[in-house]
């Protein structure tokens, strides 16, 4: 093959390459594009007013976003409860007291906690938290907020225990070297210096941890009872905004109110997830900056 | 009193690494104590009979792995050439940013999100229709991101001596990237691609509404038709059917091969990571 044809396939490819770059781009604004024009043809029919106030989910009547927004934090914020703080004493465990064969072994079973799909945790709760919560509790059913807070708390650690060891890794050994030579114990420093000295990755940590619960589907659709009602506590059921776009899609006629409502609150999740990400982003990066 | 204080910030913290380790016991213990009971060869290759009370997940088996199989076909390609064109043609600029910004954002969005797109776009607007082709393309773009970024990883490891050493040859950068950069990287990418693919395995909500089905007579010949998958049986069979009690052990069973699926397709990136880490 001469020169000028070899030229000519290298400027060809990197034009092709180039155009898959654009793909990306192009996939976001579409994903944007189509939750925003479905909102806006949502909001001709049902005043933002009425959207954002009631307390009332009840399709073909009345489109309250209040209890779904309410039963996705209660679900999503008790997760964080639970699994924030397991998750980074685990990692403070692994990175700081673990014998290098300890860690050999728990690194990969913290990879096979993330790799149980959610359907199968979600089934989880059904046939073994839920019983065991109603148990425990004394009521008919054990699903409820506090199951689904569980689930997502288990699927949420190995996010915050793989980010926050990295965090606490990234802390330069002088750090703790200096601790220690002022007379301050292990755990001195572990509580006042190194995770201080972390808190950026960490906070990165939760915020990764709690957009992967706030985006979960499938096991608050199986673990958490769907009653589209304002939650009061824990133990009572509640209603998700990703399972409600589950269980209604699948039976709503297309390009209806209805239709449209599940795009506006896709959209609402979509922002809210898009904050919280992004937050964890800021301070990852900030911590990225910060030591080196 | 500060050596009771220690004694209690240890079991702290080794405490919390045993309650995760503790947690993933009981999640495997629950499932293949009460999983391999049901399973059995006949339970792996044939088909649910008697209103999906008996039988076997054949269909749910072969509509999964035909599933993950379309989404490689549409993801991989993309993704690695995405992943090509950031970290081997592209200078630092504001487009790349904004690529880099795109693709970090589209891993976050939630799957639920990319199942409506996935309908709004394939099944609707390109009247793809409720098939295991708009579900596998809708786990396609789900992956996209994924892809990119482990490749990247792969690309990267890459010493540039290498790059250099062929463009000095004379030999174009597109051929230095097909017969150097890219066989190089290639242990590295496929850790990445079988990772991505043991995750859209294991997805439920990007195919709820683009193709997949409770039952459906035979299996999908068809790029069109609709289909059956593990983990969405897994779901119907543990929360919709009608004799919930009956069918547990079948549920059980479903999980258990879910999970086997899942855990093998870790075990063989991990192995081509480790094989790939030591060589070097």
């Amino acid at each position: 093959m001469d020169a000028s044809r070899r030229e000519q396939i290298d400027r060809l490819n990197k034009f092709l390459f180039k155009s898959t770059g654009l793909l990306t781009i192009t996939l976001l604004g579409g994903i944007f594009l189509m939750l925003f024009s479905n909102s806006v043809l949502f909001f001709l029919d049902v005043s933002p007013v009425d959207f954002f106030t009631g307390s009332q989910w009840d399709p073909d009547t009345k489109y309250s976003f209040l209890p779904l927004l309410v039963s996705t934090f209660l679900v999503a914020v008790g997760s964080m409860i639970i699994a924030v703080p397991l998750g980074i004493f685990t990692a403070a465990y692994l990175s700081e007291l673990a014998p290098r064969k300890v860690q050999m072994i728990l690194k990969p079973i913290i990879e096979m906690l993330a790799a149980i799909p959610s359907v199968a945790i979600g089934f989880l709760g059904i046939v073994l938290v839920g019983p065991g919560l109603a148990s425990i509790f004394g009521i008919q059913n054990g699903l409820n907020a506090l199951n689904g807070a569980i689930l997502l708390a288990v699927m949420a650690l190995p996010t915050i225990v793989t980010i926050s060891e990295d965090a606490i890794n990234a802390v330069p050994k002088s750090h703790r070297e200096a601790s220690l030579a002022l007379g301050a114990n292990q755990w001195e420093t572990l509580f006042r210096v190194t995770i201080p000295a972390a808190s950026p990755g960490l906070i990165a940590a939760v915020m990764l941890g709690l957009g992967r619960a706030l985006g979960e589907t499938m096991t608050v659709l199986m673990a958490t009872g769907n009653a589209a009602a304002i939650p009061e506590g824990f133990l009572d059921s509640v209603r998700t905004i990703t399972a409600t776009i589950a269980i209604e899609m699948g039976e709503v006629p297309y390009q209806t109110t209805h239709y449209y409502a599940l795009f506006a609150i896709a959209a609402f999740l979509f922002l809210i997830t898009l904050v919280v990400n992004f937050t964890g982003e800021y301070f990852a990066n900030r911590l990225r900056k910060f030591h080196s | 009193m500060k050596k009771l204080l220690n004694t209690v910030n240890w079991l702290v913290l080794c405490g919390s690494t045993l309650l995760v380790v503790l947690i993933l016991g009981v999640i495997l213990w629950d499932i293949f104590s009460k999983g391999f009971s049901s399973i059995s060869l006949g339970f792996i290759t044939s088909y649910p009979t008697n209103g999906m009370t008996q039988g076997g997940i054949f269909p749910a088996i072969i509509g999964t792995v035909l599933l993950t199989f379309i989404t490689t076909l549409f993801a991989v390609p993309f993704g690695v050439a995405c992943a090509v064109y950031l970290n081997e043609y592209a200078k630092p600029s504001l487009l790349t940013n904004i690529i880099r910004a795109s693709i970090r954002n589209l891993a976050g969005i939630p799957s639920i999100i990319y199942g409506l797109f996935g309908l709004a776009l394939f099944v609707q607007a390109l009247q793809l229709g409720t098939s295991i082709l708009s579900a596998g393309l809708t786990l396609g773009l789900l992956s996209l991101p994924y892809i990119i970024t482990t490749t990247e990883e792969a690309l990267k490891r890459i010493p540039n001596s290498l790059r250099e050493a062929t463009l000095a040859l004379g030999v174009t950068q597109f051929e230095t990237i097909k017969d150097v950069v890219l066989p190089k990287a290639l242990p590295g990418i496929l850790t990445g691609v079988i990772l991505t693919l043991s995750r859209a395995a294991g997805e439920t909500a990007p195919i709820l509404f683009t193709g997949v089905a409770f039952y459906i007579n035979g299996i999908s010949a068809s790029a069109s038709q609709e289909f059956m998958a593990l983990p969405y049986h897994l779901y119907m069979l543990s929360t919709q059917h009608n004799e919930i009690e009956q069918v547990r052990p079948l549920a059980y069973g479903t999980a258990t091969i879910l999970i086997l699926l899942v855990f093998t397709l870790n075990s063989v990136a991990f192995y081509v990571r480790f094989k790939n880490r030591t060589q070097d």
